[in-house]
């Protein structure tokens, strides 16, 4: 019986997110005005046997703890 | 004495590493193929440039799973030399071998350049013939080559001399932490930077001072 779940990825705070700028400086090019702030972050979804591995998965593979902040979204049947 | 040069699938700079490993009197180089985790007998070991696994998740991230990498592992923690160029960098610093990790370029552009690189230590065997102080004339070409250490890390290894090169004439390309193009382990035998000295090994193709570096890598395992 495995179960879904979802981590989601982002860059810690204070990093530089060269992606997020690009994003910010494209959308005011196409009538989009106000946005600040954009950083992108990765989502991975997968389905797992035992989701007590989910945190030990993010820390050696799916983030690097250096740079990057992870959470479980949610897990469900 | 032998190199080893391990080829990963999206590696591309490996045969250039060879023949750059070659420059050297009486050494030989030979591929070791991600999947053999048999080194070969290999002298020294140079983790090539590249694309391994098409950089999926994080550049180097699924190369550190390789079976040659726990070879690697083991033959760098018993005090071989180990060498990571541009992506054979970013392979290290997910293996754990090297300290920090590399972020996406600042300017997020390709960087393609030759470029001014200051040797800024000598005690590694990479850098052994070398002087303090030498500027190398060395070829970058990537997006994912901004050095970050955390502050107590960066001020660690600075102190500690584990920067071994860095970015010359305040000409930093990519947003590197105090200049840093390569930096090496706490044992000094592990070494990584982005610009890619297996590109500056003949005059014909704009430089020839790397040909220190292979020479003082050919030098194994008596480095200090």
């Amino acid at each position: 019986m495995s179960t879904k779940a979802r981590v989601l990825i982002r860059p810690k705070a204070g990093i530089l997110d060269p992606q997020g700028i690009a994003v910010e400086q494209a959308l005011p090019a196409l009538g989009f005005a106000g946005v600040t702030n954009v950083r992108v972050g990765r989502l991975v979804e997968l389905e797992v046997e035992d989701p007590e591995q989910l945190d030990a998965m993010c820390q050696k593979l799916l983030a690097n703890p250096l740079i990057e902040d992870y959470e479980v979204l949610e897990v469900g049947a | 004495m032998k190199f080893g040069v391990v080829q990963f699938p999206g590696s591309c700079d490996e045969r250039d590493a060879i023949a750059a490993c070659e420059t050297v009197d009486g050494a030989e180089a030979v591929l070791l193929w991600h999947r053999d985790a048999d080194l070969h007998d290999v002298d020294a070991i140079v983790i090539p440039g590249g694309f391994s696994f098409g950089d999926y998740l994080r550049c180097g991230a699924i190369a550190q799973f390789s079976p040659v990498m726990a070879s690697v592992i083991t033959f760098a923690n018993s005090g071989g030399p180990v060498v990571g160029i541009c992506n054979g960098f970013q392979v290290l610093c997910e293996t754990g071998l090297l300290p920090g990790t590399l972020l996406p370029n600042e300017k997020r552009r390709f960087l393609c350049r030759q470029l001014d690189i200051e040797v800024a230590d000598t005690n590694t065997p990479f850098t052994r013939n070398l002087t303090q102080g030498d500027v190398l004339s060395i070829p970058s070409k990537h997006q994912g080559g901004r050095y970050y250490a955390p502050e107590p890390l960066l001020e660690q290894l600075e102190a500690d001399g584990q920067v071994v090169f860095r970015y010359a004439n305040d000409c930093n390309p990519n947003g590197s932490l105090s200049d840093i193009a390569g930096v090496c382990n706490v044992a000094r035998n592990v070494v990584g930077l982005m610009p890619h000295p297996e590109h500056a090994v003949d005059p014909r193709t704009g430089s020839d001072d790397a040909l220190a570096l292979f020479a003082s890598l050919a030098g194994g395992r008596a480095y200090v």
